[in-house]
């Protein structure tokens, strides 16, 4: 059976008033489309405009030229997906419930869907903490838990696991990795980690540094589970350094430059 | 020595306070004899009687229980005009102050515009609010009222505005992408990153409006705790002078411990 495309990206320009006067191209002829399912990576060098691209996704930014639909809506009018930013942006003032609670759906409420989402992340115990008394991995787990309530039928994730120690940052992924395959969720996951794309991905695409657009689609074969490190992986990831070396060359330094958690000062 | 947790032996330390100034005061007199400095038991004994002699003929309406009870204590009496008074121009002033700060944080323009408006406010002297309500609108209720609200305005507004212009885009964006809808948004995400700010502004203007709110008063009604000030004054009754005070104190500490410090609590919670 033909994949049905259940996101399609036609960006033709994505501008910003640049700090110093005139107009700074973010985004330029990216087009792309999504499957139902697929859990896709977007892969780019910092300042590709993958943040941008998201906020497009999720509807928080109208203002582009081109088109994009989400199972042949707009954005707007999709509905609401499930969006992992960056950091936690948890709201302190609310518990670990409350703060999952407040974007829940009727129908979430009613089958307390939060609350059983936190236990399968081992959250059971921290329902009614406050997020600033929680670890960096125990808050994101409840940001992921807080995407995932409305069991929406796309996740939008940017760089949701970086800086976070190694096998917190695993768990996570496999976390999700679960959850997506038990709400068969489409997934645009953004990284500026090759390892963790190739770990998690069905399909990579590469952006170019700013306009970004599409360089690369680059499908995953690999059998899953993906253990992260295994040989199998390193082997994908070095042909794959070693086939496209200009496309991937600022990206392999950046990647280096990657510093766990538990390394940082 | 250990410094003390905020639960600790608070309440015999503040007992402990008291008493140190009951001291200090009876010392006073003890050492220099003044002339207009009572001594505590005079005091009391002239808050008993105020306490127990019928208010004024404003305090005597014949609608309810609460009236009978209150006209019989003229001290409930005007203690109970005066935080009537005091209330409603707080209220006012909260709610038109904190619509003000709101726009002005979130819209440059407007800021800009309305910045000196602001600053004059400030400046202003009570009094003279006080004076021009009165010449324009009469010896009344809404003129003491209105001219209290002129007076905290502006303080609740720069409170608020400096509130709302620090609002975490981030947390707004949170409730834009998962569709929040506007009040959800105001109530959950918004307006608790204003509250310290709110509550800022109440204490600051709470304690204005108890000062200016007697001077009004004095100036220009027939009842209340200022209008009992200015009697006294004329006839140098320093006792009853210092028994309003008292009363009057007490009121404000209760108001502190009783409703804006468990308020404070309750919504700073998060951050213990």
């Amino acid at each position: 059976m033909a994949d049905v495309t259940f996101l399609q990206v036609d960006i033709a320009e994505k501008k910003f008033p640049a700090v110093e006067g005139g107009e700074f191209i973010a985004l330029s002829g990216l087009n792309f489309s999504v499957p139902k399912g697929q859990f896709t990576c977007i892969v780019g060098p910092s300042g590709t405009g993958k943040t941008t691209l998201l906020n497009i996704l999720s509807g928080l930014d109208t203002k582009y030229q081109g088109s994009v639909t989400i199972d042949g809506n707009t954005p707007k009018e999709a509905p609401p997906l499930g969006y992992m930013f960056q950091s936690p942006r948890l709201m302190p003032w609310l518990t670990v419930l409350e703060n999952i609670r407040i974007v829940a759906n009727e129908s979430a409420r009613n089958e307390n869907r939060a609350e059983k989402l936190l236990e399968e992340m081992d959250l059971g115990g921290f329902m009614e903490t406050f997020p600033n008394r929680l670890s960096g991995g125990m808050q994101r787990r409840a940001a992921l838990a807080r995407a995932f309530v409305n069991q929406p039928p796309m996740l939008l994730l940017d760089e949701p696991f970086i800086s976070l120690d190694t096998p917190v940052a695993d768990r996570l992924r496999h976390l999700l990795l679960d959850l997506c395959r038990a709400h068969n969720a489409t997934v645009v996951f953004v990284t500026h980690d090759l390892r963790e794309a190739v770990q998690l991905g069905d399909r990579i695409l590469f952006m170019s540094p700013s306009p970004g657009r599409v360089v690369l689609d680059q499908p995953i074969d690999l059998a899953r589970p993906r253990v992260s490190d295994s040989e199998e992986m390193e082997a994908f990831r070095s042909q794959l350094l070693k086939d496209h070396p200009d496309i991937l060359a600022g990206l392999d330094k950046e990647e280096a430059a990657i510093v766990p958690a538990h390394q940082q000062e | 020595m250990r410094p003390l947790s905020p639960t600790e032996g608070g309440g015999w330390i503040r007992v402990l306070s008291l008493v140190a100034v009951a001291a200090i005061w009876e010392l006073i007199i003890w050492a220099f004899e003044p002339n207009h400095l009572p001594h505590l038991s005079a005091v009391a004994e002239a808050f008993w009687t105020l306490a127990t002699t019928p208010g004024p003929w404003s305090c005597h309406r014949d609608t309810n229980i609460f009236w009978e009870i209150i006209s019989q204590s003229g001290l409930a009496c005007n203690l109970g005009f005066t935080l009537f008074r005091a209330a409603a121009g707080f209220f006012s002033a909260m709610i038109i102050g904190s619509v003000i700060g709101i726009l002005l944080g979130r819209y440059r323009t407007l800021d800009r515009f309305f910045d000196g408006w602001i600053v004059l406010g400030l400046n202003l002297p009570a009094l003279v609010v006080g004076i021009l309500c009165y010449v324009w609108f009469g010896l009344t209720e809404f003129a003491l009222i209105l001219a209290l609200a002129i007076n905290k305005v502006p303080l609740v507004a720069v409170m608020v505005r400096e509130g709302a212009a620090s609002i975490q885009p981030d947390l707004i964006q949170v409730a834009k992408a998962f569709r929040m809808s506007w009040f959800q948004t105001m109530r959950k995400v918004y307006l608790p990153q204003l509250f310290p700010y709110f509550m800022a502004s109440a204490r600051a203007g709470l304690a204005l409006i108890w000062k200016i709110v007697l001077v009004l008063e004095f100036i220009g009604r027939s009842n209340g705790v200022g209008f009992q000030f200015q009697i006294f004054f004329s006839n140098f009754e320093i006792e009853k002078v210092l028994a309003y005070t008292f009363s009057f104190i007490a009121v404000v500490m209760l108001i502190e411990t009783f409703i804006m410090r468990p308020m404070d609590r309750k919504a700073t919670r998060w951050r213990m």
